[in-house]
């Protein structure tokens, strides 16, 4: 249930960041938001998409990030406010766009709001977005708390109206999952009417004409940035050590200082507007500097940025000593930390860390070496993905020829871990796994003998790799690419497609099918069920021995949607007269192969059992064991 | 509350409900005028790893979403092993720890590829990391409730019942109301007596 659009100014609430900027956009008066799934960033849209029916709001999970920039696109240059968000790989993708629509600009008001996920906690990267501010010629505001994450993103609106183009806010995991208190301010009353204004046309050509505007309009928001309240500096006049934070880096910067007691000692200059940068504010807290660390997260733009304007201005500056990421004070990757944080503002101010019990820290120590069992990551208890990548394994395995799976994106990308089995080999972008499986498949000409197959989701599959499907066909391509259908965005949390019957506001939708749209193409297409393993392992097994480009459809709905709206399918349970465990010869296959967390190995009885606070009763391990000992019953 | 901040964690295993329960707190606590952060990791939470919500309640400020090391007072685990990781990074000799007793196997243990701690060393560990303990059979009682999900609430319930978290069982139907659904009241309340009645019948260690 959501509370973004609670009509209550003043009160004050718990939001999570992403809810609260999806509240800024609503307080702004938005009219439309679409995006692609993406965390940390899925759950601005999908907030707004519960309460899209009573604010009078479009809003859409488009099928890719550019389209829903695209989207967005029409809605600003028909005069409306429309806010689009996605995460880093996102805005890559949506990037071919944005750096020819930053040359047209709007007419409208247009926030993107990318959330980056330093550390690479919901991620197979950590690139810092930053840079595209720069890239683009537009204007950057970076959130340090969910009060002010809202806050922003109203202006950001503000901005994006004043200067007629684009307006970017960058998140990150630790704001945008994270969660605290939210003042709300009050909703508009009134909606913008679309109008696309014929008069006036947005051609991104010529550069040379569309080049200076932008450079233009750029200033123009340097202007309001600077003289907005997302900056300041709180600390002595002349402080020992200045540290310039933007971001996580700002909380918990403020938090060491205060608990190492050094705030008569330490000053901090928080940066909420990072492109362009509050030149004035900074030039004045550099004039009395001597040492000033940087805490950001990723890369080190506020530190480069800021020693650029130094160098600008070196005659009227002191001389001073800059610490971050390029002298190795900060690590040049992952997340800031408060521990981290402590251990470096102590070290630079000569202060004394507070420390604990040598006993207690000794044994500390011991519980986390000999107590705390890693986990890794695996399939869900009856995830279709874990037996979808048996079937492959088994085909493979029976076809001998070494063949090489590429993955993709998606719940299956953890298929490269021990719970797919290990299967595939490669893991890049959207859509990447097809587009190599390919060009792969092409290398059977110049004498490679291995099989070429892929991964790919449902989700993906219109995301991106649609136009490598083509590719290879009209290649003639020998590949069998595996469209992995569970119906859902899985990873990012359930988030319709167009192979839906909804659409993100819950209306009907037509279903564009995965089968009708191969079909289309003359693709030779089956489908399976992956629980039926025998079944799927030979349909695979058979259509890696034919040439060409063909698909195979596994389809079998995500173990956690299915479980929300049925009851399990079958109760299992393991009959401790026919599991004879390491006698068995099997090598204990249920546990030690195919693991499932729903299965579990009673050491003392030397027996498998089933854990029935876990397994979502698929059924899939009773067809597995050799001796029938795990039994399945009609639930 | 005593202690400004009040650093709680709340761990589990990924689908065990704890973003939910750290989210439940927070709000009951924003409602009753304090500022509250929560810092909790997942995106790949639903798949079978440690998930952890940091929850920070002050009087005074918005702190940041993560609490620092060894500076947890109160750490509910929704799995014993895992109350065993928060209490090594974030314990200290005065930290409480409120913990459900019934272990989630990781995978690799599963495979054999590792062994999960004898679970007597684990609970005296636990113990010898925390100044008071209280252990709860919570999914047991969950699943007489009909779902194992219910076990967070009641470690939410008795938390409360032991006076370490400022909440009702009125606190909790307002909030179960407004975030979830008006339908899951009944049996959240009766999961969170069943909690605060619990922690009054086992003697904390
Ligand atoms: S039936 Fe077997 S494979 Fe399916 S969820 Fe339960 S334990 Fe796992
Ligand atoms: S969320 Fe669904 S698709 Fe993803 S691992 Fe779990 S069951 Fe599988």
């Amino acid at each position: 249930m959501s509370l973004i659009s609670l009509d209550a100014p003043g009160r004050e609430i718990l939001l999570m960041g992403n809810e609260a900027i999806a509240r800024g956009a609503l307080e702004a008066g938005i009219s439309v938001a679409a995006a692609y799934p993406g965390n940390p960033s899925s759950e601005i849209i999908g907030s707004l998409a519960e309460v899209a029916k009573e604010m009078g709001l479009y809003v859409e999970w488009s099928v890719n990030e550019k389209v829903a920039l695209e989207v967005a696109a029409a809605a600003a240059t028909s005069g409306l406010n429309a806010l689009v968000a996605m995460k880093q790989n996102g805005l890559n993708v949506a990037s071919d766009f944005l750096l020819n629509l930053n040359m047209t600009g709007i007419r409208g008001g247009l926030v993107i709001v990318v959330c980056d996920d330093p550390a690479g906690i919901s991620s197979t990267n950590e690139e810092d977005s930053r840079v595209f501010a720069r890239l683009a010629d537009l204007p950057l505001l970076e959130p340090s708390t969910f009060g002010e994450a809202k806050e922003m993103v109203r202006f950001a609106f503000e901005v994006s109206r004043a200067i007629e183009n684009v307006c970017i806010v960058r998140s990150v995991t630790r704001i945008s999952h994270a969660r605290g208190n939210v003042i709300l301010g009050p909703l508009p009353s009134t909606r913008l009417v679309p109008y696309f204004d014929t008069t006036r046309s947005f051609s991104a050509l010529p550069p040379s004409i569309t080049h200076p505007v932008a450079h233009r309009r750029l200033k123009q928001a340097a202007d309001m940035l600077a003289e907005s309240r997302f900056n300041g500096y709180s600390g002595p006049e002349t402080p020992e050590l200045l540290v310039i934070a933007s971001g996580a880096g700002v909380l918990f910067s403020g938090e060491v200082i205060d608990t190492l007691g050094l705030e008569a000692r330490v000053g901090l200059l928080k940066i909420g507007t990072t492109w362009p940068l509050p030149e004035k504010l900074i030039l004045e807290r550099l004039r009395t500097a001597e040492k000033v660390l940087f805490a950001e997260e990723v890369d080190p733009v506020l530190e480069t940025n800021v020693k650029a304007l130094f160098a600008d201005n070196n005659q009227r500056l002191p001389r001073i000593t800059f610490l971050g990421k390029k002298s190795g004070t900060i690590p040049d990757l992952g997340e800031l930390s408060p521990g981290l944080m402590t251990r470096v503002i102590a070290d630079l101010t000569g202060t004394a860390i507070p420390d604990i019990d040598a006993d207690y820290a000794e044994s500390a120590r011991d519980a986390l070496e000999n107590f705390t069992p890693f986990r890794s990551l695996a399939f869900c208890p009856g995830c279709p993905h874990r037996a979808s990548f048996w079937a492959i394994k088994k085909a493979l395995a029976l076809d001998g020829r070494n063949g090489v799976l590429f993955g993709d994106i998606g719940c299956y990308g953890l298929g490269f871990l021990p719970t797919g089995f290990r299967q595939p080999k490669t893991l890049h972008a959207m859509g990447s796994g097809a587009g190599m499986a390919s060009g792969f498949g092409k290398l059977h000409d110049l004498g490679a003998t291995q099989p070429a197959l892929t991964v790919c989701g449902d989700s993906t599959f219109y995301h991106a790799a649609i136009p490598a499907l083509i590719n290879g066909l009209h290649h003639r391509s020998n590949f069998l690419m595996i469209l992995l259908d569970n119906s859902a965005t899985a990873m990012t949390g359930f988030q319709p497609h167009p192979g839906s019957p909804v659409d993100a506001m819950g209306d009907p939708a037509p279903p564009v099918l995965l089968e009708d749209l191969c079909a289309a193409m003359g693709i030779k297409t089956l489908i399976r069920d992956p629980f039926d393993l025998d079944d799927a392992a030979m349909t695979i097994f058979e259509l890696i021995q034919e040439t060409g480009t063909k698909v195979l459809i596994l389809r079998q709905e995500c173990a956690l949607v299915r479980a929300k709206k049925t009851p399990r399918r079958y109760r299992v349970h393991v009959d401790p007269a026919k599991c004879i465990g390491e006698e068995c010869g099997c090598n204990r296959f249920c546990t030690r192969v195919f693991r499932c967390p729903g299965l579990n190995w009673d050491v003392s009885a030397g027996k498998s059992v089933i854990d029935e606070a876990i397994c979502a009763g698929c059924g899939v391990c009773a067809d597995l064991c050799p001796r029938g000992a795990i039994v399945k019953e009609s639930a | 509350m005593e202690k400004d901040p009040y650093n709680v964690v709340v761990t589990g295993v990924g689908g065990q409900g704890n973003v939910l329960a750290s989210q439940l707190i927070g709000a009951i606590l924003v409602d009753k005028g304090l500022k509250v952060t929560i810092g909790e990791t997942y995106g790949a939470s639903q798949r079978g790893g440690s998930v952890m919500s940091h929850v920070r309640i002050s009087e005074k400020r918005q702190y940041g979403p993560l609490i620092p090391p060894r500076c947890a007072d109160l750490v509910l685990a929704l799995e014993p092993s895992e109350a065993a990781r928060v209490l090594g990074e974030f314990g200290n000799p005065a930290t409480i720890s409120v913990v459900n007793t019934r272990p989630v196997y990781p995978v690799d243990v599963i495979s054999g590829d590792l062994t999960y701690p004898d679970i007597d060393r684990l609970f005296e560990k636990i113990k010898s990391l925390s100044a008071k303990t209280y252990f709860l059979p919570a999914t047991d009682r969950a699943l007489e409730l009909g779902s194992p999900i219910l076990a967070n609430i009641i470690l939410m319930g008795a938390a409360a019942g032991a006076g370490l978290l400022p909440i009702t069982e009125d606190d909790l139907a307002k909030a179960i109301t407004e975030r979830v659904s008006a339908a899951k009241v009944d049996i959240n309340r009766t999961a969170f007596r069943v909690g605060a009645d619990l922690v009054n019948d086992v003697p904390a260690g």
